[in-house]
């Protein structure tokens, strides 16, 4: 007692060893947390900047803007305006018109430009215009004939040179494109013949091959995306909710319940490929259904993201105190009375948070995806649900990973421009978590 | 069980509450043993004893709450009005609507103080319609004396309320499925002094039309309260008699060291 006595500093004032001791550790501690924070938000930032850095170029495109005098001799040999007749021209008589046009209006803007041919002219236009302009033509004949201002896509080389991606050396020792061509871009940019727009269809048009990134598009990926998260919103959620309460509030708490729930926990754990195998021996080949579509992909990612649910169900369904349990049976409600009525809404944020949180993670998944050929180039668009869920769709993570594969330095920037559009959705749905979290939390 | 009956009929008419070789296990704690026990109406009876020697369990008993602790055996009988309450045919639902309960710890539900009350005549339909379930919700608040304090708030959350006032709406919610039986697991323990004389006297109004059953750790409230009193020890009834008679001379030397502070 009295060497503890003498130990302690006689006045407050006077900090003992011991409480330095403490004082340090604590700042210690500090330091650490802060530096841990300080790292995350550093790889936060690294990783937004490059993303945005190299995908932003995504949503503007390089458009040529022309007169275009629709020569009803070339394009309608009948010259009655049948649709049938008009189908027959394929878009290669198209090009010939719209390279024509542009040779025109490069001309009369006065644009002289050494050692440009004729056959260079045209290769700033992109092989997707002709299909651009045939359809206009096929969805309104009478323009055929008249001439019409429009608006085209330029290729992808000429989208780079505006973008900064191809310069004047690069452009040297890229077969695909001259200095001619750059040099006319610039003399076409100056006279207001060619622009770099806001990129709408980056969003809606469906994906484009090889040859024309400039094309390419994430409307298909994005339909089939926004078609699987319906479908294992429409499952998922009502399954895993109800078993969840099956499992927490009614079934007998004895071994089998504690393997179920043991192996619900490890499934959350099975890497989601192993999911896709899954899919694909179960849904297409002993199923039956087909390859490449949202209702495969919905189920597949309805099972991966069952036990997640689950899993948050069952731990929001715990953190409701008991005593409200008690206090509904003690009224005399029924046990489902009691469920329904008292502790499912009390449940209901964190089962939303869960879910909503269970699903993004299930709108990134790729891997299962790649398996049940969700990977396959698709450029038709689904039709609309319930027949749409069969037709073969693309979806968000998978077309960033066909991007990525592809050989041309344009997809680059797609694929980090679909990226954003996928991190924009995955903020969005977070933000609704949360603010689903906080709108139901007043009640108490 | 039958010839334990006909050993007491008088008793066994006369009581609201029978119970015969009554015992209780959780897995293999034997919480509750050989509790013979009739409870009349219009009485309050206090439930004293030490922590742990089964109060709460035997209060659970008889409105089966004990049913929904997986661990819990109960055996032995238990009648109310006569009638077996393990019957098959009863439906332990409408049992806890003849057998309210109020906890330990003020419940009530993160809803507004209408909702709470107007809860349990709601699931059993007692009400028709809307004016009907306002009046009952009236009455039972003033049957708890909270009618005053919240009468221009009912649609405020019930968890706002102070512990005192928590506590007088959980009674009124308990009261509002009218009920014959009233339990009460230490109503009082959560609650500060005034609080605590408020729902004494609510508790002795609430005499005139049900049997009240109340576990309290305070010999002081059950002298105040009761007028029949059981003291429990080790999971046994040692005494059960008229409040006066066991406070001023119990008859078992356990009951006498438990009311002069040797067990507790
Ligand atoms: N849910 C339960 N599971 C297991 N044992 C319990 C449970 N509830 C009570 N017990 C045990 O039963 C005995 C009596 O408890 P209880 O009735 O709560 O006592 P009291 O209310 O008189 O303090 C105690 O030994 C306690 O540990
Ligand atoms: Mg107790």
């Amino acid at each position: 007692m009295s060497d503890q006595a003498a130990a302690r500093p006689t006045s407050l004032l006077n900090r003992g060893d011991h409480t330095a001791r403490r004082h340090a550790a604590e700042a210690r501690f500090r330091a650490c947390g802060l530096g841990a924070i300080l790292i995350g938000l550093a790889a936060l930032a690294m990783l937004l900047t490059s993303v945005l850095g190299s995908g932003l170029g995504a949503f503007r495109q390089t458009y040529i803007h022309l007169p275009i005098h629709l020569d009803a001799a070339a394009l309608d040999k009948s010259g009655d305006r049948d649709p049938e007749v008009l189908k027959k021209v394929t878009t290669i008589g198209y090009r010939k018109v719209i390279d024509a046009a542009l040779v025109e209006a490069v001309a009369q803007a006065g644009i002289v430009i050494p050692g440009l041919t004729e056959d260079d002219s045209a290769g700033i236009i992109s092989r997707e215009a002709p299909a651009q302009v045939r359809d206009m033509a096929l969805s309104d004949p009478d323009l055929i004939g008249e001439t019409i201002q429009v608006r085209i896509l330029a290729d992808g080389r000429i989208d780079g040179y505006l973008k900064g991606r191809v310069s004047a050396e690069s452009a040297a020792r890229d077969s695909n494109v001259s200095l001619a061509q750059l040099q006319l871009a610039d003399a076409m940019v100056e006279r207001g013949l060619l622009s770099l727009d806001f990129n709408a269809a980056f969003l809606t048009a469906p994906d484009a091959s090889d040859q024309r990134p400039e094309a390419a598009g994430l409307g298909v990926a994005i339909l089939g995306s926004a078609y699987m998260m319906l479908i294992v919103l429409a499952l998922a959620l009502p399954i895993g909710v109800a078993a969840s309460i099956y499992l927490e509030e009614f079934a007998p708490k004895n071994r089998l319940t504690d393997l179920i729930e043991v192996n619900v926990a490890n499934l959350a754990a099975v890497p989601s490929i192993v999911f896709g195998i899954l899919g694909l021996a179960i849904f297409i080949n002993f199923a039956g259904l087909p390859q490449s579509a949202p209702v495969v992909g919905g189920l597949v990612l309805t099972l991966m993201t069952l036990p997640t649910i689950i899993i948050a169900t069952r731990a929001s369904l715990k953190a409701v105190p008991p005593s409200i349990r008690e206090a509904a049976l003690g009224l005399g409600a029924s046990r489902m009375q009691a469920v329904f009525h008292h502790v499912l809404p009390l449940a209901a944020p964190g089962i939303l948070t869960g879910a909503i949180l269970g699903l993004a993670q299930a709108l990134g998944e790729t891997a299962p995806l790649l398996l049940i050929g969700m990977v396959a180039f698709v450029r038709e668009y689904p039709g609309a649900p319930p027949e749409g869920f069969f037709d073969p769709a693309s979806a968000l993570p998978v077309q960033i990973f066909n991007w990525t594969q592809r050989a041309d330095p344009a997809f680059v920037e797609r694929a980090s421009g679909a990226i954003i559009v996928l991190l924009a959705f995955l903020l969005v749905m977070n933000a609704a978590a949360i603010l689903l979290r906080r709108r139901f939390e007043r009640r108490w | 069980m039958k010839d334990t009956l006909t050993e007491t009929p008088a008793a066994a008419d006369t009581a609201k509450i029978a119970t015969r070789d009554l015992q209780v296990h959780y897995g293999d704690t034997h919480a509750l043993r050989d509790v013979d026990v009739d409870i009349p109406d219009r009485t309050v009876t206090a439930l004293i004893g030490p922590s742990g020697c089964g109060k709460s369990t035997f209060l659970r008993c008889l409105n089966r709450m004990n049913d929904t602790i997986p661990a819990a055996r109960v055996t032995g009988e238990i009648r109310i009005d006569g009638e077996d309450i393990h019957d098959p045919r009863i439906d332990p639902v409408q049992l806890r609507a003849k057998v309210g309960m109020v906890f330990q710890k003020p419940n009530p539900f993160p809803k507004s103080i209408r909702d709470n009350v107007a809860y349990g005549p709601r699931i059993h339909g007692l009400t028709r319609t809307r004016a009907e379930l306002d009046e009952v919700v009236e009455k039972s608040l003033r049957r708890a004396a909270l009618w005053d304090e919240v009468k221009d708030r009912l649609d405020a959350l019930a968890t706002g309320l102070s512990g005192g006032q928590q506590q007088r709406l959980c009674i009124a919610r308990t009261i509002a499925t009218s009920p014959e039986i009233l339990l009460m697991d230490e109503p009082c323990s959560a609650l500060d002094p005034i609080a605590t004389a408020q729902i004494e006297e609510l508790i002795d109004d609430l005499r005139s039309r049900f049997a009240v059953v109340i576990v309290t750790h305070s010999m002081q409230q059950a002298a105040r309260v009761s007028q029949r009193t059981a003291f429990f020890h080790l999971g046994r009834m040692v005494e059960y008699g008229d409040t006066g008679a066991l406070f001023t001379n119990p008859a078992d030397p356990r009951t006498e060291s438990y009311i002069t502070g040797r067990i507790g």
